[in-house]
């Protein structure tokens, strides 16, 4: 019944078995115990549980562990690099880009997909990008200027 | 006291752990052996349970239990009680689990425990429920109809209370003798909250020591507590922890006892092992508690000169199929006494029927009935206006209370302590840049595009409340906040709140006054919440409260920490304690600053009584509980610019600007915050949101495909100001700012669609405002 799987997980390789209608969300909280994803609805609509997968955003509520099998996986707990915040994590963190901080993990790595394809996004582009993640603490408008704040910062390091 | 923190924009203190993924939500918890519960839920409105079999479902491999209501009930188990009583209300049973009948979708008529969440939501789809469907009503109006279907025996009419305030013979006499009228009938839509936490509940029992613990997704976890043990399950209240962690917004929506942690807790000492449950979104459609819900006739009386004679309001509101912990107050006491708004009104009579329907309970939602009130008043201040011919800023200004008529009594229980509305009005003014706008406004017009200006001056009520008064109106509890102040021996300081922070920013805010009050870093202060095992019993946050009445509780407990400390002080110093001050952080005697002792070494000498004052008890920690003296009136002024496409009927929002005052602002970063959140609420109820049922009262929008909640590309950027005009009652002058954007965006919002609509002769279309209704509206009036 059940299916071997190897996923690497922000830089660690994890060999393990599961069922395979196992969500990859799942198997990131409850297998892996990195709970820093979360889930916030049934239809892939709210982005609380976005992850990197082989650098590209996916809802992993919406991705098999299976399907996920060979690939890398970075979540919000693999963002920080030797305990540097990413920019984005900075600028989240300078804005009050977040407030009960359930949809910051999606969020986060939703914007970090938009700004890889685009380095200087318009506030209108930010929005657009954002459209498939929800928060409903913020009104987004420090979002907004979170995200502006890391693309600047990540101009100005590249 | 040196204000070093107060006032100051400070980075949050609690997002370190939310921005790296270590956040702890109760679904993120895990316990040894823990099961997993699924809920088995009516697909029916209203059916009569006939049997329920259990059998395929324990076979199920890795099924560990199944119980029903009747399994519940035979134990002991209660009805969930309510918190708010209405004389005359009825009040009928409301069980965790169906026993007879379920009365609304969603209703809970089995659980189902199994060792991990995915084969217990298997076997949840194997109980077998055999229902005797019956005719059912979703709409509150249809429900007071002669012949609809009853939802409860103790109600056969459907009416659960009938209200009134203000005067009624006096209002009808002002209406009798008015220049003008205006009349509207509003539809305030059902909303749901959707926190994007889902509800959690973990609970475990200890039977060697016959004690429970619960972690709940609760926005004050000792009204959990109190409820549950009290009412519900019969545990002594000692027995029960209740620990509400991180959690992923509120909104009011986990303020109420619901059935959900009331089962799992029920369950664990049933299973003997811990038990969790985590809402799937479609689950938080069906079972947290909804919003607004009011069919509403209003009218406006003005004299001659266009100033306000009186107000006359009918609403019928629905309260869904069972009473909440709160629900009877959210359409009487906190709507009913809003009405004055910022406007002389010489009279108001409101009546409010309470109705019982098919539908998941409502309850509070952001603003709570305030919302409500101001979407009524400032509809009708426009509708007045637009009546008049007359600007509706300028009509606002007329008939505003005017600042030396503080403290102003209200024709509806409510004493104003304080205002000065013209101001926000006119910043905001100032900052929309109001003739040019109105100019350009007529010159688009002209070239066929339509924009729309829409105020909103609202008053708010928050900061609850003063327990003698709520308990005659029928709080069955006070509305105090606690505060423990523990200083420890190095002079670091623990704060335990009554208050609860669910996204308010309340480790940072709260650790700004006590850092400034003590004159201590802040990285000395730690504030800790949410855990009924060490935090004294609190009431939490709901009602824009916890700056207002916990920070005040705070501040007595820091005040009680400072007259301790000087005395031990003045020991050290060998002076008299009235010759001793404190300053920075620092007791010297009066003239001497530089002899002196500092806070930590007065904290350590507290935990030595060494050499210590005859008679003084050692240690340093002082606990209180605040009971305000009256809710405090936040109050502002909400512009919103929109622009109408006739041909699609899409409303984009073009600016939004908003001017509030909340009185003295701890953190103006989370103050901003707290106001961008709430207008994005408000203008979700306007353009977007909406419960939808059936007419066999099925939710249709129950899931966020179905359900429109405002996105990043639905709103604009705000433009946030403010007024500052103290809070006169509290030692701190703060006011409340978490509702206030709700409360004022959704009319703000509407007025200036409306504003736009104008050229085409439309008076009012029922929110949301969305481009098939306005589409549909145009072309009616274009054909007529």
């Amino acid at each position: 019944m059940k299916v071997p799987v190897t996923v690497t997980v922000n830089g660690q390789v994890y060999q393990r078995e599961v069922e395979p209608r196992m969500l990859l969300v799942h198997f990131l909280r409850e297998v892996l115990g990195l709970t820093g994803t979360h889930v916030g609805c049934d239809t892939s609509q709210c982005g609380a549980c976005v992850v990197l997968m082989d650098g590209k955003a996916v809802k992993s509520c919406t991705v098999f562990a299976v399907q996920a099998d060979g690939a890398q996986i970075t979540t919000i707990e693999g963002l920080a690099r030797n305990g540097q915040l990413h920019p984005l994590q900075e600028g989240f963190w300078e804005m009050h880009g977040l407030q009960c901080g359930f949809c910051t993990p999606g969020m986060i790595l939703a914007a970090y997909d938009l700004l890889q394809r685009n380095p200087n996004p318009t506030d209108e582009e930010i929005r657009h990008a954002l459209e498939g993640n929800y928060c409903r603490c913020t009104g987004y408008h420090n979002i907004v200027r979170a995200v502006r704040y890391a693309a600047e910062k990540l101009r100005v390091q590249a | 006291m040196a204000t070093r923190y107060f006032g100051v924009a400070m980075k949050r203190r609690e997002d370190p752990r939310f921005i790296t993924g270590r956040g702890t939500y109760v679904d993120d918890l895990t316990l040894p052996g823990l099961v997993y519960a699924a809920m088995v839920r009516s697909p029916h409105a209203h059916a009569r349970i006939k049997a329920i079999h259990k059998e395929k479902a324990l076979q199920h491999p890795g099924v560990i239990a199944v119980f029903t209501g009747k399994d519940m009930v035979e134990s002991g188990v209660k009805s969930l009680p309510c918190g708010w009583l209405l004389p005359g209300m009825k009040l009928p049973p409301h069980y965790p689990m169906a026993v007879d009948k379920v009365r609304h979708v969603g209703e809970i008529v089995a659980v189902v425990i199994a060792q991990d969440r995915y084969t217990a939501e298997d076997a949840a789809e194997l109980v077998e429920v055999e229902y005797e469907p019956l005719p059912a009503v979703a709409d509150g109006a249809k429900a007071l109809q002669p012949g609809a279907p009853a939802v409860h025996d103790e109600a056969p009419d459907n009416v659960c209370f009938r209200w009134s305030i203000g005067d009624r013979e006096k209002t009808d006499e002002a209406f009798r003798r008015a220049h003008r009228t205006v009349k509207v009938e509003l539809v305030n839509q059902r909303l749901i909250p959707n926190a994007i936490e889902p509800r959690a509940a973990m609970a475990q029992y200890n039977p060697a020591t016959d004690e429970y613990t619960l972690w709940v997704t609760s926005q004050n976890p000792h009204v959990h507590r109190l409820l549950m043990a009290a009412f519900v399950l019969g545990i002594p209240e000692h027995k029960l922890r209740v620990i509400s962690p991180d959690v992923g917004g509120g909104f009011g929506s986990k303020i109420f006892l619901y059935p959900e942690e009331t089962i799992v807790t029920w369950a664990a000492k049933q299973v003997g092992r811990p038990v969790k449950w985590t809402a799937r979104r479609r689950e938080s459609f069906v079972s947290d508690a909804h919003g607004r819900d009011h069919i509403t006739e209003a009218e406006l009386a003005v004299d001659e000169k266009g100033k306000i004679l009186g107000m006359r309001v009918k609403t019928i509101a629905n309260l869904g199929a069972y009473l909440s912990t709160f629900a009877p107050a959210i359409p009487t006491y906190l709507y009913g006494t809003l009405l004055s708004g910022q406007y002389e009104i010489p009279t108001i009579y409101c009546e409010v029927t309470g109705v019982f329907t098919h539908t998941t309970p409502v309850d509070a939602y952001r603003g709570a009935g305030r919302p409500e009130a101001t979407y009524v008043v400032e509809r009708l201040m426009d509708l007045m206006a637009r009546e008049l011919g007359e600007d509706p800023a300028e009509f606002r200004r007329k008939n505003f209370i005017p600042p030396d008529k503080f403290p102003y009594q209200t024709p509806v229980a409510l004493q104003y302590d304080s205002g000065n509305y013209e101001g926000a009005l006119n910043k905001a003014l100032e900052a929309i840049n109001y003739k040019e706008l109105r100019r350009r406004q007529e010159e688009l017009r002209k070239q066929g595009r339509y924009i729309g200006i829409g105020f909103s001056c609202y008053i708010e009520a928050c900061g609850i409340a003063p327990s003698q008064v709520v308990g005659s109106l029928g709080a069955q509890a006070g509305l105090w906040e606690s505060a423990l102040v523990r200083v420890h021996p190095t002079g670091k300081v623990t704060v335990y709140t009554g208050s609860h922070t669910h996204g308010q920013g309340h480790e940072t805010a709260f650790a700004q006054i006590v850092a400034d009050e003590l004159g201590i870093p802040i990285e000395d202060v730690e504030i800790v919440h949410g855990d009924t095992g060490s935090v004294p019993f609190g009431m939490g946050t709901y009602g824009s409260r916890s700056a207002p009445v916990g920070g005040s509780a705070i501040v007595l407990s820091l005040q009680k920490i400072k007259e301790k400390a000087r005395k031990i002080a003045a020991h050290l110093l060998e002076a008299a304690e009235e010759d001793v001050v404190f300053e920075d952080g620092k007791f010297y005697v009066k003239g001497v600053p530089d002899r002196f002792k500092t806070f930590q070494e007065v904290a350590l000498q507290a935990y030595l009584a060494h050499n210590y004052p005859p008679g003084l008890e050692p240690g340093l920690e002082a606990s209180s509980f605040y009971d305000p003296k009256n809710f405090t009136f936040p109050f502002g002024t909400h512009i919103c610019v929109v622009e109408v496409d006739p041909e699609t009927g899409k409303v984009k929002i073009l600016r939004y600007v908003a001017v509030d005052d909340a009185g003295r602002i701890i953190n103006p970063l989370i103050a901003e915050g707290q106001v961008h959140g709430g207008i994005a609420q408000g203008i979700g109820q306007a353009l977007l949101e909406g419960a939808i049922y059936d007419e066999n009262a099925q939710l249709l929008s129950a899931s966020l495909l179905d359900y429109a909640l405002p996105r990043a590309d639905d709103l604009p950027a705000f433009e946030i100001d403010h007024t500052v005009t103290p809070c006169p009652h509290n030692p701190l002058g703060v006011k409340g700012i978490g509702e206030t954007g709700t409360i004022a965006a959704t009319a703000a919002t509407v007025n200036a669609v409306m504003d736009a609509l104008a050229p085409f002769g439309i008076r009012h279309i029922d929110m949301p405002l969305t481009p098939e209704k306005i589409w549909r509206a145009i072309q009616a009036a274009r054909a007529a």
